[in-house]
Parts: C-alpha cells; sequence; structure tokens
C-alpha cells in the first residue's frame, strides 16, 4: 500500500472509531437495562436498513448524478458534519462546554431507559429496538458519508471500506472483552482532527459542486487543484485555533456587559 | 402522524444537529459564492477561493453568535 493509502485507511479508521464508540455506549446501555434481544434486534434491523441505504446512495451516485451534484450534496453534508464536531471540539477545548464522557452519557442512557414504559410488540421491547436502531443508524449513515467520500477522492474504495470494517470490529471486540462504554478513546481529540479533515473535504467538494448550477455543468476548479485541500485543512486548524483562545475572552466581556 | 414526526425529527438530528447556525452558515455561504461565481464577479478559481474564505467566516460568526447568547 502507498503511503496516501495508508492515510487514507487511518482517516476513515479515526473517523469511524468515533462513530462506532457512539453507537456502542448505545446498545450497550439498552442491552443492559431492557434485555440484550430487543437491543441486538435493533442493531440487526439498523444494519439491513443501513445496507438497503448504502445501496440506493451508491447506485444513485453511480448511475445518473452528475458528478459536481454529488459533490455539491456529499460535500455539504459532510462540511455540516465536520462543522458541527469542529465546533464541539473548540467549545470543550476554552471550557465553554463541559467535555464528552462516554461514562456519563451510558448513565444518561441507561437512567433514561430504566424511566421508559414497557411496550412489547412480537416480544420485542419498543424502545431498546427503537434507541438501538436509531443510533446505529444515524451513526452508521455518517460513517458511510465519510466512507463514500474519502473513498471517492483518493479513488480507492476497496481500502476506505478496509478502514472502516476495521475500526468497528475493533471497537466491537474491545467492547465484548469490557463490556462497558470505551471511555478510554480519547473521542474529543479525535473529534477535533477528524472535524478538520470533514471540514476541508466538504468544503472543497461542495464549493466544486456548485459547477452544477453554471451553463456547462462542469465543477468549479480551485487553485492548485487537489492541493487546495492542505490549504483549508491549514485554514480551519488556525481558525479552530484562534477561536479556541479569543471565544472565552467574548463570553466574559458578554457576562460583564449583561451584569454590569 | 407520530411515525412522520419521528421520521423528520430523525432527519433534523442528523443533518442540521445540534446547532442550526452552522447549517443555516454554510448554505448562505454556499449561496453568496454562487451569486458570485453566476453574475461572472470572479473566474472560476477566485470564486473557488471566495466560496472558502465565506465558509470559514461564516463558522466565525455563528460560533461567535452561539458564545454572546
Amino acid at each position: 500500500m502507498t503511503g496516501t493509502t495508508w492515510g487514507l485507511v487511518a482517516s476513515i479508521s479515526v473517523a469511524s472509531i468515533v462513530e462506532f464508540v457512539e453507537a456502542l455506549t448505545i446498545v450497550l446501555a439498552m442491552g443492559v437495562t431492557r434485555g440484550w434481544r430487543s437491543a441486538l434486534a435493533g442493531v440487526a434491523a439498523a444494519i439491513v436498513a443501513l445496507a438497503v441505504f448504502t445501496f440506493a446512495a451508491g447506485y444513485a451516485l453511480k448511475t445518473w448524478m452528475p458528478e459536481s451534484l454529488m459533490q455539491l450534496v456529499v460535500g455539504t453534508l459532510l462540511l455540516i458534519f465536520g462543522l458541527q464536531w469542529l465546533r464541539k471540539a473548540v467549545l470543550r477545548s476554552s471550557k465553554l462546554k463541559a467535555l464528552h464522557d462516554e461514562q456519563e452519557e451510558f448513565a444518561a442512557q441507561t437512567a433514561a431507559a430504566r424511566q421508559a414504559a414497557a411496550n412489547s410488540r412480537f416480544g420485542i421491547d419498543t424502545f431498546a429496538f427503537v434507541v438501538s436502531f436509531k443510533g446505529v443508524f444515524l451513526e452508521g449513515v455518517e460513517i458511510v458519508f465519510i466512507v463514500i467520500t474519502f473513498g471517492l477522492s483518493a479513488d480507492n474504495m476497496p481500502a476506505a471500506i478496509g478502514g472502516a470494517v476495521v475500526s468497528g470490529l475493533l471497537v466491537l471486540v474491545v467492547g465484548l472483552i469490557l463490556h462497558k462504554p470505551l471511555a478510554m478513546v480519547p473521542e474529543n481529540t479525535l473529534k477535533y482532527g477528524v472535524g478538520l479533515l470533514l471540514a476541508s473535504f466538504g468544503a472543497y467538494w461542495s464549493v466544486e459542486g456548485l459547477g452544477v448550477f453554471i451553463a456547462d455543468g462542469e465543477s468549479l476548479h480551485w487553485p492548485g487543484d487537489d492541493w487546495a485541500i492542505l490549504g483549508l485543512l491549514a485554514a480551519w486548524a488556525v481558525v479552530s485555533q484562534v477561536l479556541v483562545r479569543t471565544l472565552p475572552g467574548i463570553k466574559n466581556k458578554r457576562r460583564e456587559t449583561v451584569t454590569g | 402522524m407520530s411515525y412522520l414526526k419521528g421520521f423528520g425529527r430523525f432527519w433534523y438530528d442528523f443533518i442540521i444537529g445540534d446547532d442550526w447556525k452552522i447549517a443555516a452558515a454554510v448554505v448562505l455561504a454556499l449561496a453568496i459564492t454562487l451569486v458570485v461565481t453566476l453574475t461572472g464577479l470572479a473566474p472560476s478559481s477566485v470564486g473557488a477561493v471566495v466560496g472558502g474564505t465565506l465558509l470559514l467566516v461564516s463558522f466565525v460568526i455563528s460560533l461567535v453568535v452561539d458564545v454572546r447568547k
């Protein structure tokens, strides 16, 4: 494998680990409190739904969607995901938001599961099924988008899929062994790194994709072509670090104005 | 009806997430970039740089608005 392929696999693996850890926490909470049968039924249903979604999205992208429209749609979604992650990472780094803690998330999920009314259909607990399904499907769709974008941009879909599968298996095996949320994963740091990558790729693709509205339908061109992604990555890194340092001051100033 | 509501809520959570201002900032920045490109104010490559810059600026504004609340 080349360096680029290793970089691709590493980026997707890191991004996928974050999503898989979040899904695992939800499924564990449901399994422990409401029963494994219903929780695993939700996981199985989500995997089937994900397979259908991936097939439909892949077919649509490959057959009838013009390249520039695909760049616009996938790029915009990636950009929004990436900036949401970056926003949380910046607020947490500047101490304006509490650090994400899988143990706390697990405690909140189990508390909600214990309070929810028992409602059973076909021997399956509806609450555990729906929460597990939603958690796995939601995180899974994000992984699908990440794999599609990184795989297409590096023109190596098998490596992209491989990176996500390895991460999934890794989280699953560690989760099975420990049987508790993977709180040791430095999720906030990973989210910051992945947020930067998603924001850079997303900005690059979504702006290129605006070409779909131009007469010839050709993608817009960035100066330096693919090298512009590195420029965007540097720009997002600088802007986010400036925000980490300046936002607490803005917050304090605002507080003083309101109280004074 | 509750199924439809849940379906809509799912996609809202998925696409918009915790802060609607981020999605609004992205759409606004891309819309301005499109206008700049369509009106021929700048060539394609300059339009791309304008788009990237607008996305950075709109992200900063949305976070500052968030913190000042």
